[in-house]
Order: C-alpha cells, then structure tokens, then sequence
C-alpha cells in the first residue's frame, strides 16, 4: 500500500482539499475564510512533517548541549510555519472584517445575494444618473 | 501546401523586385474593408435564476477540478522522500550551520529562535509588520468614529442597530455570567504570568514572542469577557495601543539595524553574549522577542475588541 509510507503527506493533502472545496463551493462568505484557514493548517502540517527526523529531538539544546547535527531535527520548518501561521491571522482578520462590512451593508452573507443587491444598486444609479441628464 | 505558398510568396516577392528594378508602377492592392463587428448580446446575468444555473455547472466543475488538484498532489507526494529519513534533501548544510554554529554564534539555546531573530531577523521583522498592517486595516474598516457621528446624521437603522447594541451591553454588565467571572478572576492571572513567562524564556526554551503573545492577549481577552470592558479600558485604550505597537516596531527595527550595520555575520558588535542557558544571554533576542510579545499580544486584543465592539 503505497499511502501507507507517505500518511502525513496524504493527510495534508486531504486536509488541503477539503479547504479548497469549502473555499470554492459555499455561498456563505464566513465559510470561505474558514476553508482558506483549513488550506493553512494543511500546508503547516506538510511544512512541519518535512522537518522530522526520527531518533532526533527538538532542537533546544539541554543542559549537556552538545551541538550536533545527529541530536536534533530541522529547525527551518519551524521558521517557516510561524510565518505561515502569522500571515495567515492577518489575512484572516482582514477579510473577515471586509465580510462584516458587507453584512452590515447587504445584511447577507450569501455572495450570490450581495452580488445580486450590488447590482442592482448599480442599475438604479445608473437610472437615476440617466434621468438626471434627460 | 506550406511549402508551395512560401514558394508562391517568394517567386511573388521576386517579381515585385523586378517589376521595382524596371521602374513600373506598383500594382494596387486591392484593401480589404473591415467586417463591421457583430456585437454578441450578453445575456443578463442578475436575476437568482441565472445564478441557480450557473451554480449547476460550477459545482461539478469544482468538485472536478479540486479532484484532479488532489490526485496530482497525492502522486507528487508519494515521490518525495520518506518521512523522518535522515538523508532527505531538506536536511541539508543550512540546517546543519543552525543546528551546529547557533549556539556559538547567536547565544540561544533554542535554535529557532536564534534562527528567526538572528540570522533571519529581518523576516520577523517584516512578520510584525504584516500584522501591523493588518491591524491598522482592520482598524480603518471597523472603527467607528465617535467625533464625526454625530446623532443627526445617522439613519433610523443605524440608530436602532446602535440602541440594540447599546441594550445588550446594558444587559451583559447587569447579567455577569457568576461561573465565567469567578473562574476567570481565579486563572487569568496565572494565564498572564504564563505568557510573559514564554516571551521572557524564548531564546532558553521553547516559545517565544509570537506564541507568549498570542497567550498574553487570549488573557486579556478572557479578562474583557468576564468583566466587562470597562476593566480593561483603564489600562489599555487607543492611545496607549497605538504607542505600545508603534514603540515596539521602532525599536525592534532601530536594534536589528544597529547589529546589522556593526556586524553582520556575527562580528564582533559588543553586544554580549551573556552564559548560555542563562535568561540575560542570547545578545538581542530577549528583547526582540519581548518587542514581538507585545506587537502580538496587542494585535490579538485589538481584533477582539475591534471586531466585538468597534473600538479599542
């Protein structure tokens, strides 16, 4: 069995794809930015399992500290992650305050209704700017 | 039938030539008049009808495609290395000069934080600014402002939504929930000393700014719920938010910019290096680490209470 040796990999892929569906097929525009989070977690679980190494411990060094490659794991993943991890809080908060915006202003969170309501606020302002010249 | 054309084309061009060399007139093209264009009529895409369509074909084009994006990923992964070998390609020399030299070079003895504030500072430093940013976004977003609004200007909606709002803190100050406020006024000290512990210990055991921030402003959050934000206002508001992250910012870029322009690459800079293990070792990332304390923890409260309440 192939996905046996590979588990962690799969599982961030699962876990990515399943993001990407919410992201791409809800109408509800607070479970998109739930899916964009799920997308995160994937990518820090694959990030992380990259780093692993087995027999070896986190690299914080204890009280002998000895500093050899062979006591410790990849320290860079770790890096990497909390980057991730802090971009993604401020895209989060970002767009979820773009969200309350709308909903304070639509009173919706379905896209398809805030873009129906947007257009036809455009139409009627068109109309009333077309009256306004005639 | 390429090759017949580039033929045709070149024995055309080769009379053209010679009809030039002899001096006769050159034979008029005959110009081709321009299609007038056929406007394709777009049909009216607002109405819930023509959405419900669309989703019918979306939906499975999605599933589809999110399928196909897995499959290609699933057989990308199965390709890569095994998990925890010690001879995959990410464990490579860059690792290896972390793992071996930190200790020496940065005074940490935790390596990923000697990482991410010495040798990587600048992308902690562009980190914070990330979150900054995105706080000051949220704050143009959602703040309201209290000086332009006034009472008259505002609809009959607004007005209501306000009262509402006004009603329910009303409500919430007179209703404390007894449970939330005895077990929060027995755990939210500890959870503070907790936070500042982990920014205080990064550089000598796991942590850091980020996480000890992040729990730091998750006990002020607690504090805001149970007790209301009156209690919170006496000691944070927006004036000291604002000075708290900017200072912090300032200072965080003033102390990498003095190492990297005394000494980069671990130079000699004066700043010591302190006994290894100790909690004033490590040169500069103790306060790094307490400047990004307080950018996160500042940030995580700022969101609450920007997005509970409109305000900071």
């Amino acid at each position: 069995m192939f996905f046996l040796n590979h588990y962690y990999e799969i599982a961030a892929v699962i876990l990515f794809g399943v993001g990407f569906m919410g992201l791409l097929l809800h109408n509800n525009l607070i479970k998109k930015a739930v899916g964009l989070n799920i997308m995160d977690t994937a990518v820090y679980l694959f990030l992380a399992q990259r780093g692993f190494v087995w027999g070896r411990v986190a690299p914080v060094m204890g009280d002998d500290r000895v500093a050899t490659v062979e006591e410790y794991i990849n320290p860079i993943p770790a890096g990497l992650v909390l980057t991730g991890i802090v971009v993604s809080v401020s895209v989060t908060a970002f767009s979820l305050a773009l969200i309350l915006m709308l909903y304070k202003k639509y009173h919706t969170l379905n896209l398809d209704e805030i873009l129906l309501k947007a257009k036809e606020e455009k139409a009627a302002k068109k109309a009333l700017e077309e009256s306004e010249d005639a | 039938m390429s090759d017949s054309t580039n033929h045709e084309n070149h024995e055309n061009h080769g009379n053209a030539f010679v009809a030039w060399v002899n001096g006769e007139p050159k034979p008029e093209v005959e110009k081709k008049e321009p299609k007038p264009k056929v406007k394709k009529q777009k049909k009216p895409f607002d109405s819930a009808e023509a959405y419900a369509k669309f989703h019918k074909l979306y939906k499975p084009a999605c599933v589809i495609l999110c399928l196909a994006f897995i499959a290609v990923l699933v057989y990308v992964s199965i390709k890569t290395p095994l998990f925890g070998v010690t001879d995959a390609p990410t464990n490579n020399e860059v690792a290896a000069k972390y793992i071996e030299e930190g200790l020496e070079d940065t005074g940490a003895t935790n390596i990923v934080a000697g990482m991410i504030l010495d040798y990587r500072a600048f992308d902690t430093l562009g980190e914070s600014t990330v979150l900054f940013t995105a706080v000051m976004a949220v704050i143009i977003l959602l703040k309201v402002d209290k000086d332009k609004k006034k009472k008259q200007d505002m609809s009959a909606a607004e007005l209501k939504e306000e009262a509402i709002l006004q009603h329910e803190e009303e409500l919430n100050d007179k209703h404390r929930d007894v449970i939330l406020k005895k077990t929060a006024g027995v755990i939210a000290p500890f959870i503070l000393m907790f936070g500042i512990y982990v920014v205080l210990n990064g550089h000598i055991s796991p942590g850091g700014g980020f996480s000890g921030g992040a729990i730091i402003g998750a006990g002020l959050i607690l504090i805001s719920q149970a007790f209301g934000s009156k209690i919170t206002k006496r000691f944070f508001n927006f004036k000291v938010f604002t000075i708290i992250t900017s200072g912090a910012l300032l200072t965080y870029a003033a102390l990498k910019t003095y190492s990297f322009y005394t000494g980069a690459h671990h130079m000699e800079t004066g700043i010591p290096k302190g006994i290894a293990g100790a909690i004033l070792s490590g040169g500069f990332i103790l306060p790094l680490n307490i400047c990004v304390g307080l950018i996160v923890a500042c940030t995580m409260f700022g969101f609450y209470s920007l997005f509970s309440k409109g305000e900071i």
